[in-house]
Parts: C-alpha cells; structure tokens; sequence
C-alpha cells in the first residue's frame, strides 16, 4: 500500500467555516509492518466473519473483499482498510484486551497526529483542538463517557459534528475532525475505509455522501451487522429531510450546521439505539408480529380495507398499519407496493419514542428511504382507544387528506369495537405468549424463527435463565415483561446480553459472504446452540447444555414443527390489499 | 374523536362536553391554530388547556398534532379544533396548511428568550400576510413563572401587541396561570 509511505491528509476542522488542510506524515514502514501483524493477532476476528483489518496485497492487487450480509443500499464497498498506527496506540494493542482501550486510543492517536503536524498555521489549529479535548476530557468525553459499550457518532463529509449518541457533540468537535481525517485519509488513495477491529472494540465507518456514520461498539457484533446498524441510523435522518433535501443542502453549503434542521428529533436517533442494544428484530431484519388467532386478524386488516375503500378516492392511502409495542398487529397495502423491513423499523421507531401520539392525533410527514427517498409521505397517527393501546398509522402521499383519515380511523375503531377485535387485542397483549412451556419443547431454552418471505420472526416470553426477575421487576411493572419487546430505556440482563450476543455471531457466520455456512452447531459452557439458515427460515435455538447433538436435532424438528403448525397465529400470513 | 373529548373531562373549562348535553345553546366551532418557535411550550400550553395536565420534559412535536376541547361561554357551547404545531425550521413550509382556514392562532414566545419574541413577530407578519384577514391573533408570552430569568419586556411585548391590533397575555403553562383565559378571550372575540 502506497498510502503508507509519507501522505497527506486533508482534513476539515469542524470548528471553521474554511476548510484547513492539515499535512499529516506518518510513520510508513512500521505501519506497514504492524498490519500484517495485526492481522494474524486478529485473525481470529477475521475468520469469523470474513472481514476486519484487511487490507490489499502488496502486489498492489485488490481483492474485493466480503462484504458481509447485505449491505442495504445494494452498495459494496471496494476494499477495507489497515489500522492506524500510533506508538501509542501499538502498545494499546499489545495489551487490547483492556474493553475502554478505543476512546483512549483515539483521544491519542489525535495527540500524536496533532504533534507530528507540520506548518505553523495548521499546528495552532491542531494544538487548540488537543487543548479543547483535555478540557473535555472533565465534561463530555470523561471516563464516563468511555463506558458506554456503544457510541454512535455521525457528522458531515466536511467533518461537522451532527449527532453523538452520547455527549455533546459540540464538544468533540476535535475528535469529529480526527474520524473526519481518517475517512478522507483512505478516500484519498480512491478507497473506502470500512472498520478497524482494536482488541474487543469495532470501529466501523459507513460513508454516505454528503453524511458519515461511525459505530464504536465493544458488543458482539460484526462489522457487517454493525454497517447494517449505521444503515438504520442514515435512514432515520433520511426519513427526517429525505434524499433529495440531504443533498440540495450540502451541495449548497458543505459547512452546513445539520443539528438546526434534526432538532427535536434527536429522541428518536437515541431511542433507535437503544432498540438496537436490545432487540434483535434489527440484526434478523424481521419484525414481530402480535399473536392473534388468525381470524381476528383477518376481521381486523378487512375493517381497515374495507373502511379505507369507502373513502377512495378523495382520500388514498397507500399504508395502513396497526402496531402495539413495536409488534405488527396488521398491515394493508396498495396493491403493487410492498414495504421494507427497515421502512417498518423507522415506523415502530417513531411510535415507540413518542409518548405523545397517546393522547392526541398526529399528523406527520414522514420519508420512507427504502420506498422513495425523495418525498415525504403523511402519517396520520393515533391510538385507537384509551381502552386499546394500538396505534393506528395511515400512511398518504396527499398532506391535505387529515381530517377525512380521522374520520376513517373513528369509524374503523367504532367497526372493530363492535366486532371485539379492541378485547382481543388486549388479550393477546396482556397475555405472555407464546411461553417456552407452551411451546412444549424441553430441551430448546429459547429461540428466534424467521420467516424469510414475510420478513417476520417469533422468539418465546423470556423466562429465566435470561429474565432477571431480581432486577427487571423493580425497573417495571409485570405487564411490561410481557410484551416481550424489550424497551429503550430498559438494560437487558447480563444472561439475556450473551444469549442474543450468541445468536448475533451465529447470524454473522450464517451469512458470511465468503464462507457461509447452512448448519452451526456450537457447544458451550452453558447451552448447546444451533444456527440453521434455510430457503424458508433462520432459527437461532438455544438448547440446555447436557444434551447430545442427537435429541438437540430432534428437539428443533419439534420446535420447527410447532412454528408451522401455529404459523397463522404468530405471523400475519396474509396482507390485504385496497 | 369522541376518546378524546372523554379524556378532557377535568379541564379548567368545565361546561357541557358534548353538544347535546346542552340542547338550548347556541353552539360555535372554531379552529385555532399555535405557532411559534420551538420549545417556547406551545404543546404545553394546549396540554394544560385540553387536559389540565403539564409535563417537565414534554417531547419536541413532530408535523403536528391536532385536539379539540368543548368550553361554555355564557350560554355558548364553543368548540375549538387545535392545531398544535411543531416549531422546527424544517417544519416551516408545512405551516400554512395549518393556518389557511383558520379563525384564531396563538403565536408563542418564551419570555426568557429574547429569540423566541424575534420569531414570533416574523410570525404574526407572515398570518398578516398570507392567512385569512380576518384571523385573530394572540400573542402568548409563555414561562412567566420564570420571570427571574425574564429577557422580554412585558410592556414592550404589550405595545407590540397593541400596535398590531393582537390579543396579549403572558402565560404559564406550569402554573397554568392564563392558559384558559387566552383561550376564552379568543372565544370571546371571535
């Protein structure tokens, strides 16, 4: 690599309006030397997923290089890239198993940056920007700060600051800056930096013009389902100002402060990852489904269909979606369109971080980037009834169409009283369903079935050993647990964290793009487990540990079983059409 | 929306809730329109008219959300339909699908932001300009239980008002101290 060997980095201070480009030599042959050390120290990480530090042969030659699951957008990146050598931070790596390694590392790979600057107007700028950090180091970026397992950091291409996940992010506008420079560092050799894997800790860029996203996580998961996490966060803000504005403003101004056009919006960027912390419908790409006997739900989607056929044409709706605690009760649709999963999750996202939608009807726009990233489309939305805590979402392309929606929707509640769907939603809501002992299969501890074509999944209530009755009954009431959708605001227990860790890695090795495997059967201290990825279905099974492989495969045939034969109840099996 | 008018039955305003609990009455409908910069509390200030309620960390709205409330005034049942809208620059060129067709809007400042007060004039010119000529407008200073920290002037604020021929009253949401009076000066007037 080429890039190593003395480069300049054009870098863009956050702070001013002008860029300042910053001529930063690096040390090339030690760096050069470290990465294929690295690459053996993590080979470990790399094996397991295909992906990681790697960088292009020497010769010269780039190999494409795995990207993983899918990457959403359909986009593949050309190459990944080495990690960034300071002194200090090869010593970090000596003893990386140190899990807050990575801010510290940062912080002074800036340092070091900042020291070797060269030129004396581009040294002061540097200099102040280390000042500004030490400073902070009390406030925003503390040791506090440096706990937190997972950070989420987006700025402009022109490095300002836009979000972070935690902190002000006004206040680390220097450290904006530095991942600004390491992403501009590898766009100027023609290439796109992807991740760097330090110790525990993944760092992962996902460039999309005019916006970068960074994810600092020491969870589990893999680079690829971590792009796929920043992907979720780039169609939040996509779903905020759309495509076609994101690109109006920046071409207009690279500088522009985006933090003016989010605010207010920020509840939802923080609600997005805490979702993601805790429940796996973002990894699988599915959503959950309220269980209901299938002729309920089947009255219920009619109600919609016929009530919004009624109103046709003044008032067209393209989605009707019915949702209770980020579980899918219905949803019709115009004919000839479909909506995608992550469209779905920027919905449920939306309902479950606004308290407000209780108690008054919205009216919002709203874009859907999977299903056209250039135009808003208006959400009306409102909870069906004080006594039936569902919330309604009909979705338009027409902003003036609210009033004959709430007409729509009073009638559509009045219909669905009258036929009891309003009781059985409850029902099915207060209802801790479907139960491990429900399921009958005494050796499986606990599981996710996705259903491939229907984008949906199915996991049991949670029940020990990965339910801490102890510590989650005094954050919140029962009832709450048995939504089984695990909230924002809520830690998940320690048991429940390795459980859906376990089942992440699964994910990653099923879907690898260089060597995925159909079948994983893995045994462990604590359970034996099983990743299965079919053309119908991924299962993810937990079973007890002192089983043998035998009764574990005839268990989940069980289990498979079960799925099918109550397949009507848990998953929507059919969506209308107006 | 008959959940929702359920749901108000504790509001300072009291009175019949539904049209036909009062059958002699004349009966008015009105809607009504809150504007004004972010987070000077005009969710809060509909709250508290609507529900009686107040929230310390009310949520940033997003489009905008819509409520009715049914008050009596003298032998008049007066209906308003709110639009309570989000005060986010992006939100700016949705507002006058909100404010075209209405007979009254709040405009709202927060008295300890002198910003707010700037905004809120660009405000009233805009529905002087574009929204019908008949609309009444009301200037809200809200966060009056905060005059400690006050950056506007009550008179200034009220000469502005006068001068613009807009209703004026400072408010408190918190308090709730003018929340209902500005509502029902607006009735009254129209």
């Amino acid at each position: 690599m080429d890039k190593s060997t003395s480069s300049a980095v054009s870098g863009t201070l956050g702070e001013g309006e002008e860029q300042s480009v910053l001529e930063i030599p690096l040390e090339s042959e030690a760096l050069a030397h470290r990465k294929q050390s690295d690459l053996q120290n993590e080979s470990g990480f790399i094996t397991d997923d295909n992906l990681g530090i790697i960088e292009s042969g020497d010769g010269g030659k780039r190999e494409s290089i795995p990207g993983g699951n899918d990457d959403a957008d359909g986009n593949t990146f050309s190459s990944c890239v080495g990690s960034f050598g300071t002194k200090e931070e090869e010593e970090q790596q000596a003893s990386s198993s140190d899990p807050e390694a990575l801010t510290v590392e940062l912080t002074k790979a800036l340092d070091d940056l900042s020291v070797t600057t060269s030129g004396s107007e581009s040294e002061q700028i540097q200099s102040n920007g280390v000042e500004a950090i030490r400073d902070d180091n009390d406030s925003d970026m503390s040791p506090l700060w440096r706990s937190h397992k997972h950070h989420v950091f987006i700025l402009s291409e022109a490095g300002k600051p836009i979000y972070s996940r935690h902190g002000n992010e006004e206040k680390m506008v220097t450290f904006f800056g530095l991942l600004q420079a390491l992403v501009s560092f590898v766009q100027s050799d023609g290439d796109t930096i992807r991740g760097v894997k330090v110790g525990e800790t993944s760092i992962v860029f996902l460039v999309k013009s005019p916006l970068i996203l960074v994810c600092v996580s020491q969870m589990s998961e893999s680079i690829s389902q971590i792009e796929s996490h920043l992907t979720y966060f780039h169609n939040q803000i996509l779903s905020i100002l759309t495509a076609k504005q994101l690109q109006t403003i920046f071409e207009k101004r690279k500088n522009y402060d985006l933090r003016r056009l989010l605010s207010g919006s920020e509840r939802l960027l923080n609600n997005l990852a805490g979702l993601i912390e805790v429940d796996p419908s973002f990894v699988l790409g599915a959503v959950r489904c309220l269980p209901l006997a299938n002729t309920v739900r089947d009255s219920i989607s009619q109600t919609i269909t016929t009530v919004l056929n009624k109103h046709k044409p003044s008032v067209s709706v393209v989605f009707a979606l019915l949702v209770t605690n980020c579980q899918l009760v219905s949803i019709v649709r115009m004919k000839k369109v479909f909506m995608h999963p992550m469209d779905l999750h920027i919905i449920l996202n939306l309902i479950d971080s606004s308290e407000s939608f209780k108690t008054v009807d919205s009216w919002v726009p709203i874009c859907l980037p999977r299903f056209d990233s250039s135009g808003f489309m208006y959400a009306h939305v409102s909870y069906l009834a004080e006594d039936c805590q569902a919330c309604l979402v009909l979705l338009t392309t027409d902003r003036n169409s609210f009033f004959p929606l709430s007409e729509a929707k009073q009638k559509i509640v009045d219909r669905l009283r009258k036929q009891n769907s309003l009781d059985a939603i409850n029902a099915s809501m207060n209802n801790k369903w479907p139960t491990m002992s429900y399921v009958n299969v005494p050796e499986v501890r606990h599981f996710l079935y996705k259903a491939k074509c229907r984008a949906q999944f199915v996991s049991p209530v949670l029940d020990v050993p990965y339910l801490d009755h102890n510590t989650e009954d005094e954050e919140s009431p029962p009832e709450e647990l048995s939504r089984d959708c695990p909230r924002a605001a809520k830690k998940i227990s320690p048991e429940l964290e390795r459980l859906y860790s376990t089942y992440y890695r699964m994910h990653s090795r099923l879907h690898a793009q260089a060597r995925p495997v159909k079948i994983i059967y893995w045994v462990d201290d604590k359970e034996n487990w099983l990743g299965w990825n079919t053309s119908n279905f991924e299962l993810y099974v937990a079973l007890e540990p002192l089983i043998k492989k035998s009764a574990a495969i005839s268990a989940v045939n069980k289990l498979i079983n079960w799925v099918q034969k109550e397949e009507r109840r848990i998953f929507i099996v059919h969506a209308p059409t107006f | 929306m008959a959940n929702r008018q359920s749901g108000g039955s504790n509001t300072a305003g009291g009175g019949a809730q539904r049209p036909n609990g009062a059958p002699q009455n004349k009966i008015c409908q009105f809607k009504l329109v809150l504007l004004g910069e972010s987070a000077v509390g005009k969710s809060s200030l509909v709250l508290r008219f609507v529900k009686g309620q107040f929230h310390e960390y009310q949520e940033s709205t997003i489009g905008a959300a819509f409520l009715t409330q049914t008050v009596m005034l003298d032998d008049t049942t007066v209906k308003f339909e709110i639009w309570d809208t989000a005060g986010q620059e992006r939100y700016h060129s949705l507002a006058p699908m909100y404010y075209r067709g209405a007979q009254a809007a709040i405009v709202v400042y927060d008295i300890t932001n002198q910003e707010t007060f700037a905004r809120a004039k660009t405000w009233v010119k805009e529905l002087q300009r574009q929204a019908s000529p008949n609309i009444v407008i009301a200037l809200a200073g809200n966060k009056s239980d905060l005059s400690a920290k006050r950056m506007v002037d009550h008179d200034e604020a009220y000469a502005y008002a006068d001068e613009n021929g807009l209703l004026f009253m400072e408010t408190s949401a918190k308090t709730a101290m003018n929340v209902t009076d500005i509502f029902l000066a607006i009735g009254m007037f129209l």
